[in-house]
């Protein structure tokens, strides 16, 4: 280890302060903090609340989402086999997956921080982790069969507009990953949506079905899946969204660590279930008589709340603001999801929807406790005098 | 029902920022602070809801074809359609004007804050645009004209409520030097649009 930090050393003269790289000093720092903890702490950024590197909290949201991730390839192969009638092992399915989501994953890693390299050279702010969280976001969140060039382009959006036209990692207003599907689902509606594209490879194969499980019921079908492969993932859907299970995992770590708020997570789930409810109640069609305890474990609910919508930076920052934030996003949710027949699934754009109204639910929240506070400084000085 | 349609409809599926991009001038330049963003919000949806039914009725009673009848048979054919722009317009300025005198009166800070653009709603668009669209869509009552008269304010106000905030978040923000002010806010108000993409295509 100590030879290794020798050499970073040695290697990082040219880049010091008057020597000749000196512009591209945030690009080998990315790449030093990376290998070794850094002696200083980020300062900077609207959610920064912590005493510790931006960096480590970021590792362990990428830690969080190896389960999930490689439940995903496991699914992606599983869904493949088991509609071509194939017999394979789990060793056959997870390299199908693998060899389908490990390019995207590069494609995403190599346009995403090609383009913050660039940025953090030419304005000379330091690369952060944040990136490595988003870049395997964006390919967890997509259909497996999109091309690569759309994630290229999706992830050049989310990355220039959404992100550094702000001013790069922590001054973002709606979550990068997000943004990215959102440009993709509008742009691509084809590739995004639909009954083909859930499946790897199921254009090519004649008489696959491989809707997701809210496609099916928002065209009216019944649901042939049982509560445990809702669970358990074993369902078509974008690649990393579809077990519950896993997610859970990822959940607990980001709860156990602190990392991810539970106010969010635990108030998006009471809002989706509040909100489901509520339609059980009503019944008009199929998909309002859809059971609460389901609608929360199907689709794209359980990663989209666990994992975007805790983001730090675009989720308020309140306590109370985090309660009202996550009930909105629930109840937005399965309002879209039974509500507006263009989207089966609304997880994507209640999540976008609330990252807008964020600071405006931190704003009141904070007023409201200026005004608590004035109240009772009043009567502290009224009973004094 | 149809009252509470036509509300969520005209707050969230067409609202007047995202879906038509309406009223941008005033939307963009007094967005800087909560404080003034809500009042100028609360003034547009008082003039909006105001004026769309009073349009209406003068939309009904005196401008479109055939509105004259009441007054007897021989005026039936009479069309005084081409001076609706220029009565909703009046309609409209002497609202405003109304609004201006009271926000003087009871609320010299905002005035002050609000400057150029409290007289300048006469001229948003979202607020000519509600009458317009008003006249478009054939309601069949003034409770009708009133809700949407309502709603389109109410859209109006939040959407500029969420901007004012994010631009007070947004100040802490290390933006590029040729995108500071309102070059990032016009990249801020296409991503609210996206966020507001959710209600596209909902049928009620």
């Amino acid at each position: 280890m100590s030879f290794l930090r020798k050499k970073l050393d040695d290697l990082k003269r040219p880049f010091e302060k008057g020597q000749k790289w000196e512009k591209f000093a945030p690009a080998f720092s990315a790449f030093d903090t990376f290998l070794f903890v850094p002696d200083h702490t980020t300062k900077k950024g609207a959610h920064i609340r912590d005493a510790v590197d931006l960096k480590r909290t970021m590792m362990v949201v990428v830690l969080a989402l190896i389960p999930a991730l490689i439940y995903g390839m496991y699914n992606t192969g599983y869904q493949y086999f088991s509609q071509t009638g194939e017999a394979f092992t789990f060793f056959d399915a997870f390299l199908h997956g693998a060899w389908k989501i490990v390019p995207m994953i590069v494609v995403s890693y190599a346009v995403g921080l090609g383009i913050e390299f660039i940025f953090a050279i030419y304005r000379g702010h330091e690369v952060n982790e944040g990136y490595l969280v988003t870049g395997l976001l964006i390919p967890m969140i997509m259909p497996v069969d999109i091309p690569l060039w759309m994630v290229a382009v999706s992830v050049a959006f989310a990355v220039l507009i959404g992100k550094e036209a702000f001013g790069g990692t922590g001054m973002n207003i709606l979550n990068p990953a997000l943004m990215a599907r959102a440009f993709a689902f509008f742009a691509y509606p084809t590739y995004m949506s639909g009954n083909k594209v859930w499946v790897s490879e199921a254009s090519n194969v004649d008489g696959i079905s491989g809707e997701t499980i809210l496609g099916s019921l928002a065209a009216g079908k019944e649901v042939s899946y049982d509560m445990w492969s809702m669970f358990a993932g074993a369902i078509p859907g974008s690649i990393a969204e579809t077990s519950t299970l896993f997610i859970g995992l990822g959940a607990l770590l980001l709860i156990l660590t602190g990392i991810g708020s539970w106010r969010i997570i635990v108030g998006g789930f009471i809002g989706a279930a509040a909100m489901a409810f509520l339609f059980n109640l009503w019944g008009a069609n199929a998909l309002m008589s859809f059971p609460w305890y389901q609608h929360l474990i199907v689709g794209g609910l359980a990663f989209g709340i666990v994992f975007m919508a805790t983001d730090p930076v675009s989720a308020a920052q309140t306590y109370k603001g985090k309660w009202i934030y996550g009930i909105l996003v629930g109840v937005f949710s399965v309002m879209i999801r039974v509500f507006n027949p263009a989207y089966p699934e609304g997880v994507m754009l209640a999540i976008l929807l609330m990252n807008v109204f964020a600071p405006t639910i931190d704003h009141y929240v904070i007023e409201a406790s200026i005004k608590r506070r004035k109240k009772r400084l009043a009567t502290v000085t009224a009973k004094s005098a | 029902m149809d009252y509470v349609n036509l509300f969520v409809r005209s707050i969230f599926i067409e609202n007047m920022v995202f879906a038509y991009f309406l009223g941008m001038c005033s939307y963009l330049a007094v967005s800087k602070t909560v404080k003034t963003a809500v009042g100028l919000g609360a003034a547009v949806i008082f003039v909006l809801s105001i004026t769309v039914p009073i349009n209406f009725l003068l939309d009904n009673y005196l401008l479109r074809p055939g509105a004259l009848s009441w007054l007897g048979a021989e005026y039936a054919n009479i069309d005084l359609s081409f001076l609706s722009f220029i009565m909703f317009i009046a309609v409209i300025a002497s609202m405003v004007q109304l609004v201006e005198m009271i926000v003087e009166k009871f609320a010299p800070a905002l005035y002050g804050a609000l400057g150029i653009f409290l007289p300048l709603i006469a001229v948003n668009c979202a607020i000519l645009g509600g009458s317009l669209f008003m006249q478009q869509k054939d309601f069949a009552g003034i409770g009708e004209a009133a809700t949407y008269g309502l709603g389109s304010g109410i859209g109006w106000f939040l959407a500029i409520l969420a901007i004012a905030a994010i631009r007070e978040k947004i100040a802490y923000s290390n933006v590029p030097a040729p995108l500071r002010g309102l070059g990032i806010t016009f990249i801020i108000t296409g991503l609210m649009a996206l966020g507001f993409m959710s209600f596209m295509g909902i049928k009620l």
